[in-house]
């Protein structure tokens, strides 16, 4: 998809640029946007190098594993009829790692859940209910601590860069809310 | 509520390191490995980053973002959301290093504390790469039929579009 996307971005800046008259603008976008690129990961490196040792020190003393036993309860409510643990379990962890702001540590985990899902299916090409719900949760996912966030904000000169915290946690509870429900909603019009 | 705020990323630091010192583990040794692998991640999407810095700065600058932002400000208005974000509104479900660039773009011109910059911060917070997850996921067990994931998807992300300017306005004014 980003395939198409980067083109259109690209040619259509170039149609843009003529029409207005801003080539020569255009042009040092061109020569800038890759030092701007690099600036970025510096900003964001030393961030993501410490909320991942962090979590690295979370993961091994069971912290993550405790949170994911406590999303068990809300977890038998989103997927009532499914009795794999080991689905169960993965499921949860990566909904944990997601909401720990884990990306890369999720994905793998996710990856695990759908074969399990996978496994439970009779339609092996196409996808159950669980498994709509488990990807709607995770394309709506919930973020605990937005720390890309509040780093940006903080480098442009934030005088408060966490105070996006709840009204992110909540914009992301209706969100998720607001999935599961058309899950269930559309679940009829898309018999498998 | 600010001094809230404050607490929160001390807060969790000290439970996370405490806990893992009560256990008896060796968490600097810990940390630091986990902290290693943390360039790999940032390796990973520098080139994706790389690629959509420049393009999102070829639409700033060839007046191509304005077109796009006129394009919705109907629809902007009536749900009330700051038409500056439709860019990123557009552009997060289908690229996270898309969305950080445009998120930047956004903080850049207007400030983190502008109401588009909280609105922006708040749907950043709030959304993930709906269309990659998606991709990803499925293709990884070569699953065609989809069904309602894509139609449930982005219902969710557009509630967390029109709420991020609601929410705005109801926690931080």
């Amino acid at each position: 998809m980003m395939n198409y996307v980067w083109v259109i971005i690209i040619i259509f800046s170039f149609f843009c640029a003529i029409a207005t008259k801003n080539m020569s603008s255009l042009s040092s976008a061109v020569i800038s946007g890759g030092t701007e690129a690099i600036t970025l990961v510096l900003k964001l490196t030393g961030i993501i190098c410490f909320w991942n040792g962090l979590m690295a020190i979370a993961e091994k003393s069971g912290l993550t594993q405790i949170i994911s036993n406590l999303l068990k309860p809300i977890l038998k409510l989103l997927f009532p009829k499914l009795k794999d643990e080991k689905a169960k379990n993965a499921i949860s962890m990566n909904l944990t790692a997601n909401l720990l702001g884990l990306g890369n540590a999720a994905t793998p985990l996710g990856l695990e859940a759908m074969k399990r899902l996978q496994e439970n299916s009779l339609k092996k090409d196409t996808a159950t209910d669980e498994m709509v719900r488990f990807v709607v949760l995770n394309s709506a996912a919930l973020h605990l601590i937005p720390t890309t966030v509040a780093l940006l904000r903080h480098e442009y000169g934030s005088e408060n860069p966490m105070e996006i915290l709840l009204p992110s946690i909540v914009t992301s509870l209706f969100s998720v809310i607001t999935g599961v429900l058309m899950t269930i909603i559309l679940r009829k019009a898309f018999k498998i | 509520m600010n001094g809230f705020t404050d607490y929160i990323l001390p807060f969790i630091v000290v439970i996370i390191v405490g806990f893992g010192a009560i256990k008896g583990l060796n968490v600097f040794d810990i940390f630091l490995d986990g902290a290693k692998s943390g360039f790999k991640t940032v390796l990973g999407i520098t080139p994706a980053l790389i690629a959509l810095i420049v393009g999102v700065n070829m639409l700033k600058n060839s007046g191509g973002l304005e077109v796009i932002t006129n394009l919705f400000s109907p629809i902007c208005n009536f749900f009330k959301i700051p038409e500056e974000v439709t860019p990123l509104a557009i552009l997060s479900p289908i690229s996270g290093s898309g969305a950080i660039s445009m998120f930047e773009t956004i903080l850049k011109e207007h400030g983190p504390d502008s109401f588009v910059g909280r609105c922006a911060s708040i749907m950043m917070g709030s959304t993930e790469t709906t269309f990659y997850a998606i991709t990803l996921y499925y293709g990884s067990c070569n699953i065609k039929n989809t069904r309602h994931t894509l139609p449930s998807a982005i219902c969710a992300d557009l509630v967390s579009f029109i709420f991020s300017s609601i929410a705005v306005k109801i926690f931080l004014y």
